[in-house]
């Protein structure tokens, strides 16, 4: 049995059935990332000895011959975003370089709950403002895939980490495809939920109506399997939705026959790379002889997605960052004279260029003579874009997309330009903007052997049903 | 050009950033570049649109209600001890930078 390249079920079955130890899946996995991190990456801080405690609590369940609970020795990365009490996170900024939460994020509370085993936190862009990892203060991440790519972002270690047998899954947050392109980069499956679905507290916000947690993983069921786990209302936040949460593992079985699946031609346009095309188009045949009806959909807003995005998170933006002052708990630059001194010279020092750049252009589309044109059309558009999704989905049950026209990029290949490196979220802002959950799954490969994503959109609060097509799909592929 | 140096100066001093001189002129650069492109957001007539902050807009919202009362599913009974205790106030200053035990330390804030 090799110890890190096993499933949730497989893991867990075998620390029940004493086939190995809960200590021996971390110790594994920890072996892995001192031998493929170096020249990785994705991992920012181990916490070795909460890791190695919570694994010595599940050992002795299982000696004790007790059922272990649904992620009993189940070693995971979380994104360094995602608050962990008394281990430092960083969202990946210099600002945070030495915060260690006084709390736990509800969704890592849930996993631990569920007997998981917290290795570490994994890099990230700079608060999660990235499509590259690229914007991380402490270093990039390389896609295992390639060394000489990126893994997408801004959830690329998270994505690295289970790509390269350093976690069985990961949790991820995504804002504008910050999951699922990471996710279609490095060949793994990677699931945005509804809006609300997952509860966000403990998560340092980026755009706060655009914020989703959820995981990355090898598998699909994997991806059901903590999506369980961590979905559902939670008190400690206002947004996260009293709807029920469904057995997401149950209803994976399900049959896929007779699902009708939509096909917008906005997400075939121009730009889209002639690989990624090919891949797309076999798996949308392959759902068509599982039984699946294929339906073209219209989604005509599509192409103002990008703009209404970069406008609404980065003005969000401005004004969840105000809080880094250099007062509580963020760095402060030495030797300053006066407040307002220490304001600046501690947030010019502990920002990164693509975090300043961001809060400057939302703080320009918040400013008096200038909301109206920017931030409050934006918002209209956002309406327009939810409305072509509640169309379409009268007609289907979901929406299949290239989960990004391209596969993995080289390092330094869009650093220079912002503009081409948001045009990377193409196909994936649109499911944040209107809050429906979206999954991506690997349909395949380029020519350069480069993991190639599909993407499942879905109705709100209908995981289930693009975690059963993905889950017959990955069965099928 | 929508965006000049003087705007970005007083966008920065709105944002309490200070920016170097070269941070200044490549945001002149970028601002500029990302607003043209947003520019086609006015190929689209929205006179007509509700404008849209969240999705949590669109669930549970009873919209028979007016004010705060139409968002009431998103309140929750009180719990006299709170949700979780204030933090004590050793933990609540342990990530300051500058801190005395009691208050956190800041650069004097009133000018003579």
């Amino acid at each position: 049995m090799e110890l890190t390249q096993l499933t949730i079920d497989s893991a867990r079955a075998a620390v029940e059935e004493r086939n190995t130890t809960a200590l021996a899946l971390a110790e594994a996995h920890y072996a892995r990332i001192r031998k493929e991190d170096g020249e990785i990456g994705a991992y920012l801080t181990l916490c070795k000895e909460r890791a190695l405690e919570q694994a010595d609590r599940i050992d002795r369940m299982a000696a004790e011959g007790k059922p272990l609970p649904p992620l009993g020795g189940v070693p995971v990365g979380i994104k360094d975003v995602m608050s962990t009490r008394g281990v430092r996170t960083t969202a990946g900024s210099k600002i945070l370089s030495n915060y260690v939460p006084p709390y736990d994020s509800t969704a890592v509370a849930r996993l631990e709950a569920a007997g998981a085993v917290v290795l570490g936190k994994t890099n990230c862009d700079e608060f999660a403002m990235g499509s590259s990892n690229e914007n991380s203060a402490f270093h990039p991440v390389h896609n295992p895939r390639d060394l000489s790519r990126v893994p997408g972002g801004s959830s690329g270690g998270s994505a690295a980490a289970v790509a390269a047998d350093m976690a069985v899954v990961a949790l991820g947050s995504d804002t504008g495809g910050s999951i699922r392109q990471p996710a279609s980069f490095c060949g793994v499956v990677g699931l945005m939920p509804t809006y609300g679905r997952v509860s966000r507290y403990g998560l340092i916000a980026f755009a706060s109506s655009l914020d989703h947690i959820g995981p990355l993983a090898k598998t699909v069921k994997d991806c059901a399997l903590v999506l369980r786990t961590i979905a559902g209302r939670d008190p400690m936040d206002s947004t996260s939705a009293d709807v029920p949460v469904p057995d997401y593992v149950a209803e994976l079985e399900k049959p896929v026959r007779g699902l009708k699946v939509g096909v917008a031609k906005e997400y075939f346009g121009d730009g889209l790379d002639d690989d990624v095309r090919h891949a797309v188009e076999s798996a949308i045949d392959k759902l068509k002889t599982l039984g699946c009806e294929v339906v073209p959909v219209s989604l005509p807003h599509t192409p103002y997605a990008i703009p209404a995005y970069y406008l609404i998170a980065t003005a969000e933006a401005s004004s969840n960052l105000a809080r880094y002052d250099g007062v509580r708990y963020s760095y402060r630059a030495p030797g300053v004279t006066s407040l307002s001194e220490m304001y600046r010279r501690s947030r010019d020092e502990g920002f990164g260029a693509e975090v300043k750049r961001r809060i400057m252009l939302g703080t320009y589309a918040l400013s008096a003579g200038y909301y109206d044109a920017y931030y409050l059309k934006a918002q209209k558009v956002r309406t327009l874009l939810t409305h072509d999704f509640e169309g379409a989905f009268h007609k289907v049950d979901t929406i299949v997309t290239p989960t990004s026209p391209t596969a993995a990029f080289r390092l330094g290949e869009k650093s220079n330009d912002p503009l081409a490196m948001y045009l990377a979220d193409i196909y994936t802002v649109t499911a944040d903007l209107a809050g429906i959950p979206g999954i991506s799954v690997p349909c395949g490969e380029t020519a350069k052997k480069l993991p190639i994503g599909l993407q499942i959109l879905g109705k709100h609060f209908d995981e289930a049903t693009i975690l059963r097509v993905a889950h017959a799909y990955e069965q099928a592929a | 050009m929508k965006v000049t140096e003087k705007d970005v100066a007083y966008v920065a001093d709105l944002a309490n950033l200070e920016l170097s001189r070269e941070e200044r002129a490549g945001m002149v650069r970028d601002l500029n570049s990302i607003l043209d492109y947003v520019e086609r957001l006015n190929q689209l007539d929205t006179s007509n649109v509700e404008p849209m902050a969240q999705i949590s807009d669109r669930y549970g919202v009873d919209e028979s209600k007016q004010g705060s009362e139409r968002f009431a599913y998103a309140s929750r009974d009180d719990i006299p001890e709170g949700l979780r205790r204030s933090l004590p106030q050793e933990v609540a200053l342990e990530n300051a930078p500058d801190a005395d035990g009691t208050f956190f330390r800041v650069p004097k804030v009133i000018e003579r």
